[in-house]
């Protein structure tokens, strides 16, 4: 398998498959997929991808523009006829994509409790809604809120329904540094509060190694790298230089390792 | 010096935009009373008002006036939700579309008013001919826009939806629809003004009551100060039919921006 040969490639990190198959300790996984193939006519858009996501895990997906993401994120959710392949995915999932997607002819509760059942619903849209910070902004209408507002709310609409998995895709791209820092610890402290298996897809490194447990690149729509990192967050400054590196590596960036400000002083680095 | 004299000039007019129909208003009487304007040319505006008195308090104006609006309702009521069914079943069906939307581009190639004569033939020269052809008319924009509108709701959107388990009925109910809705109220205001237009030509038919039928008496006795004060009460319906829609649409749409912040 890819993913096999290029993690081998690392020695810092303990070489892992993408499946974690016979081990008795592991609950079953929330996504399982075999040997997932997608193609648009002639064009293969993900090629032959096993993948395993445990409980509670926080998996990030890199990969440059292209490689698959969008597809694999839609195949996740559900949007997509998987057409009859070995697919499992969780019956409760929900998706925070990079524009919010609040409907905006629905004030802000009654988009987190869009779709809910139940008598308690405005209850259960308040609480989701306060949890993020949001609890002064019920009655407010979708486009009157800014963006890292609105995505607060988009991740109270997912995280109202309990989910199983929560995908994440680049939910924090379009927001200025310093609402995505927020919003980073935003999103850790509700994963760490609800636990739901988490498969968040970027292009940010960085953000990946903060959020996540398991990393993940995608190329053509294959996984041509992964990389666990057993650091606690808050300590992996340690493990992040190396580990950069690599990712931006097996993303066709040849990087020298240190930070950012070095990163882009080598013209013609990029492939 | 003269420019800011000038343009002191151009901001008072434009805060004065009533004084040029006024001016004129007083222009009209004035050829009237000094017998410029014949009467049987175009009656003074001060006639018209009196005529617009006596014909109120006869019950000779309301009543006529009742009669035109009822065709009016009657008519963008049927061809109205005929639009709405029609436009729902090619927006929301694929094979409703395949059937109704080539129909509903030969119907746009025929000009309306074209099919009185058939209208006549078919239904004589009662109340029915009229409606019809209101109805018939002002199902079409109803029709296009709301189709046109079920089939550009944002995609993204409906993606969501249905990310969050949404049911086919849910997703109509909480997305289509309302994406649709602005689309629905462009609709809305075309058949609106529809209606009035084509009121008017209907009842040139042979009214026996009605607006038209006080416009036809009035031209056979060159009224003309009854035929103005018509012409103002046609006037009125399209102004108080586009008042209505903006009434509903500041409800309906509240959620959009320009209105949020107004």
């Amino acid at each position: 398998m890819d993913a096999r040969v290029a993690a081998s490639a690392s020695t810092e990190f303990r070489p892992v498959t993408t499946t974690f198959a016979a081990d008795p300790r592991q609950p079953d996984p929330v996504v399982r997929l075999r040997g997932f193939t997608r193609r648009f006519g002639a064009n293969v858009i993900i090629d032959g991808l096993d993948l395993d996501i445990a409980p509670g895990e926080f998996v990030a997906l890199l990969g440059r523009s292209g490689s698959g993401k969008t597809t694999l994120l839609r195949t996740l959710a559900g949007l997509d006829d998987i057409g009859g392949q070995d697919v499992t995915i969780p019956g409760s999932r929900a998706v925070v994509f990079q524009d919010a997607r609040l409907l905006p002819w629905k004030r802000i509760w009654r988009n987190v409790a869009l779709g809910l059942g139940g008598s308690d619903i405005r209850a259960r849209a308040e609480a989701a809604l306060r949890e993020v910070g949001l609890g002064h902004r019920l009655e407010a209408w979708p486009l009157t809120l800014s963006g890292g507002e609105a995505q607060r709310a988009a991740l109270a609409r997912a995280l109202v329904r309990e989910p199983q998995l929560l995908l994440l895709d680049e939910p924090f791209a379009a927001l200025d540094a310093l609402t995505r820092i927020k919003m980073h610890e935003l999103v850790l402290s509700l994963w760490r509060t609800h636990r739901p298996a988490v498969l968040m897809v970027t292009h940010d490194v960085e953000e990946a190694m903060a959020l996540a447990d398991r990393l993940l690149v995608l190329d053509h729509g294959r996984i041509v790298a992964e990389e666990r990192i057993t650091a606690e967050r808050g300590q992996r400054t340690a493990v992040a230089r190396p580990l950069r590196a690599r990712l931006l590596g097996h993303l066709g960036v040849d990087a020298p390792e240190g930070a950012y400000a070095d990163l882009i002083a080598f013209p013609g680095a990029a492939r | 010096m003269s420019k800011p004299k000038r343009e002191s000039l151009a901001h008072l007019l434009a805060r004065t935009r009533w004084l040029s129909p006024v001016l004129l208003l007083l222009l009209w009487e004035l050829g009237s009373r000094i017998g410029l304007i014949p009467e049987r040319t175009l009656a003074a505006p001060s006639a018209v008002l009196g005529t617009l008195m006596s014909m109120t308090l006869s019950g000779e104006l309301p009543s006529n006036l009742l009669i035109s609006f009822g065709r009016a309702t009657l008519g963008l009521a049927i061809g109205a939700s005929a639009g709405l069914v029609l436009g729902l079943m090619a927006g929301l069906s694929r094979p409703g579309e395949a059937v109704i939307d080539p129909l509903m581009q030969i119907k746009r190639t025929i000009p309306v008013v074209a099919l009185s004569p058939l209208f006549i033939v078919w239904f004589g020269i009662g109340e029915t001919p009229k409606i019809a052809l209101i109805a018939f008319a002002t199902l079409f924009p109803i029709y296009l826009n709301l189709y046109n509108g079920i089939r550009s709701v944002d995609v993204r959107l409906v993606d969501a939806a249905r990310s969050f388990g949404l049911t086919r009925a849910q997703l109509i109910l909480h997305v289509i629809l309302p994406g649709a809705l602005p689309s629905l109220f462009v609709g809305l205001r075309y058949s609106l003004s529809l209606s009035v237009l084509l009121l008017v030509i209907a009842e040139q038919i042979n009214a026996s009551a009605g607006l038209g039928y006080l416009v036809n008496n009035a031209r056979d006795f060159m009224r003309t100060d009854i035929i103005v004060l018509c012409l103002m009460v046609y006037a009125l319906l399209g102004l108080a039919a586009d008042y209505l829609v903006r009434l509903l649409e500041r409800r309906a749409l509240a959620w959009r921006p320009n209105l949020v912040e107004a």
